[in-house]
């Protein structure tokens, strides 16, 4: 069977997770880790608009619907390893530890540094996520139908 | 005669200082946070979300209490704000297909696959004040079943296997802008579509509204109306490929319409579409109807002259932002224009007296 794996399957995983986190939980965790690796900023934290768009209809031509707010950082890890982030809203260091998490995810202590940052928002995404679609499905219509009398 | 001059200044200041003084109002009651205006006035932060054609729930917060409440002059500050951001690019087209629905309803059909999911909306409510607000905040835990793994596909699909349902014309991938180049018309659907999502919610309400009422009546069903979060991806050109930058609430209505045929289509049904930032239900609606209305022609309809197939008439009085900033203008000082029309009523006015007294 020849399947199709994308070779940046998981980095598009951990900076998607990154960009979504809520700004204050990644700040708690990456806090908590400790973690203050030695970088320097190839671009400085800069906040910006991406124009959203969708398609009419669902299913046809691409139409701009509204921009966004994201703010991206890159950096450069003391062993030339260079993180990227693109994360939403505008927070700046948010945007900063995102790639740095980027960067270290490239190197060796990716396993810790999945264990302490990634692991945790990667939980609570689904844990919301989850929520939501129970309360969801609990407004869900069950039908019925009644029962008619004989005319 | 007129003297030109020049002050204002100390007035202006002490009506700005005064006009924040206002804004606190009572300061024996406590102050609003922007965090509470977003969490607990979510539907105002999503309607300037909306017009505002930015989405931030913070920073519409913001601009709900800068602005004391008054949703369009809101809307103003972010259209403001959004002119001085960088544009990093462009999204690809959002997947509403695979839309973690918190509401999902169809009109159409009641045994939808996914069902009818009802969400938290404000149908079926009998519009009592609820005094019980006013007393103590306590709210009732919302009840849990167990969530759905299963996909929502939307409902058009089933029409479209049975070829009942127009088809969509595929398009440019990067899409007419009118944040960048101004509204020209003819204007395609794109474009259409962008200047309704960011139109006045109250004005592509009564242009919905008047379709209903039989100017240009098209039969609107609401075959499907979705409410929930997508993901937003773009591609990273350092990176060269796509990643997610975040995750929106969007509106999505789709509409199906009666459509007897034409001399180039058979009788079939068509789409009207709304797709608006936030929970924004009666906006989506609105805008799928409008948006019907407005494709009489590419469907060779007739034109029957009502103003909601008009689209010099709604795209260029939808934005309300255009429109408050012209109709306020008058207000202004306006001293010379209206010392040149005074000199005209009173040169006209002895013209006539002359007249009059020559002819006696």
């Amino acid at each position: 069977m020849n399947v199709m794996v994308d070779p940046n399957a998981a980095r598009k995983a951990w900076m998607g997770l990154l960009a979504k986190a809520p700004a204050d939980d990644l700040a708690q965790l990456w806090t908590a880790s400790g973690l203050a690796p030695d970088h320097s900023l190839l671009r400085a934290p800069e906040i910006g608009g991406v124009m959203v768009r969708g398609r009419a209809g669902a299913v046809g031509a691409p139409f701009n619907l509204g921009e966004m707010t994201v703010t991206r950082c890159s950096v450069k890890l003391s062993d030339g390893t260079v993180g990227h982030a693109y994360v939403q809203g505008r927070d700046k260091e948010k945007a900063r530890v995102a790639a740095l998490v980027d960067g270290l995810m490239q190197t060796g202590s990716a396993d810790a540094i999945d264990a302490q940052i990634l692991a945790p928002l990667r939980k609570a995404a689904a844990t919301k996520k989850t929520t939501r679609s129970a309360k969801a499905a609990a407004t869900k219509v069950d039908f019925f139908t009644m029962v008619r009398g004989e005319d | 005669m007129y003297v030109a001059v020049k002050g204002g200044e100390k007035a202006i200041d002490n009506a700005h200082a005064w006009l924040a003084e206002e804004r606190r109002g009572d300061p024996a009651v406590p102050e609003l946070s922007v965090a509470q205006i977003r969490e607990q006035l979510a539907l105002s932060v999503n309607r300037v979300m909306a017009e505002g054609s930015l989405y931030d729930p913070d920073l519409a917060a913001l601009a709900i209490k800068q602005a004391r409440g008054d949703l369009i002059e809101a809307i103003f500050l972010i259209r403001a704000y959004r002119t001085t951001l960088p544009r990093f690019g462009g999204s690809n087209p959002v997947d509403t297909d695979a839309m973690a629905c918190d509401r999902r309803v169809s009109a159409t059909f009641k045994d939808a696959p996914g069902g009818q999911v009802l969400g938290p909306t404000f149908d079926y409510t009998h519009r009592l004040l609820d005094f019980k607000l006013a007393a103590d905040g306590e709210v009732p835990e919302g009840v849990e079943a167990e969530a759905s793994q299963a996909p929502t596909p939307h409902i058009m699909e089933f029409l479209d296997r049975e070829d009942l349902i127009q088809n969509e014309v595929q398009g440019d991938d990067t899409p007419p802008d009118l944040t960048r180049t101004p509204l020209e018309l003819p204007a395609d659907r794109a474009l259409r579509l962008q200047s309704l999502t960011r139109g006045d919610e109250g004005f592509i309400l009564g242009m919905a509204y008047s379709t209903q009422r039989g100017y240009a009546r098209n039969h609107a069903f609401v075959a499907e109306l979705r409410i929930g979060t997508v993901d937003v991806e773009m591609d990273i050109p350092e990176l060269g490929f796509a990643i997610d930058i975040g995750e929106i609430t969007l509106t999505e209505c789709e509409t199906v319409n009666q459509f007897k045929g034409s001399k180039t289509e058979p009788p079939q049904f068509t789409r009207g579409y709304g797709l608006v930032f936030g929970m924004t239900e009666r906006k989506a609606i609105s805008m799928a109807l409008v948006d019907r209305a407005l494709r009489w022609k590419e469907l060779g309809e007739d034109n029957v002259g009502a103003p909601a197939q008009d689209e010099e008439f709604v795209l260029y009085h939808a934005d309300n932002i255009q429109a408050t900033g012209f109709l306020e203008h008058i207000k202004l000082p306006h001293y010379v224009d209206f010392q040149a029309e005074l000199e005209l009523i009173r040169k006209l006015r002895r013209e006539a007296q002359d007249l009059q007294e020559a002819a006696e």
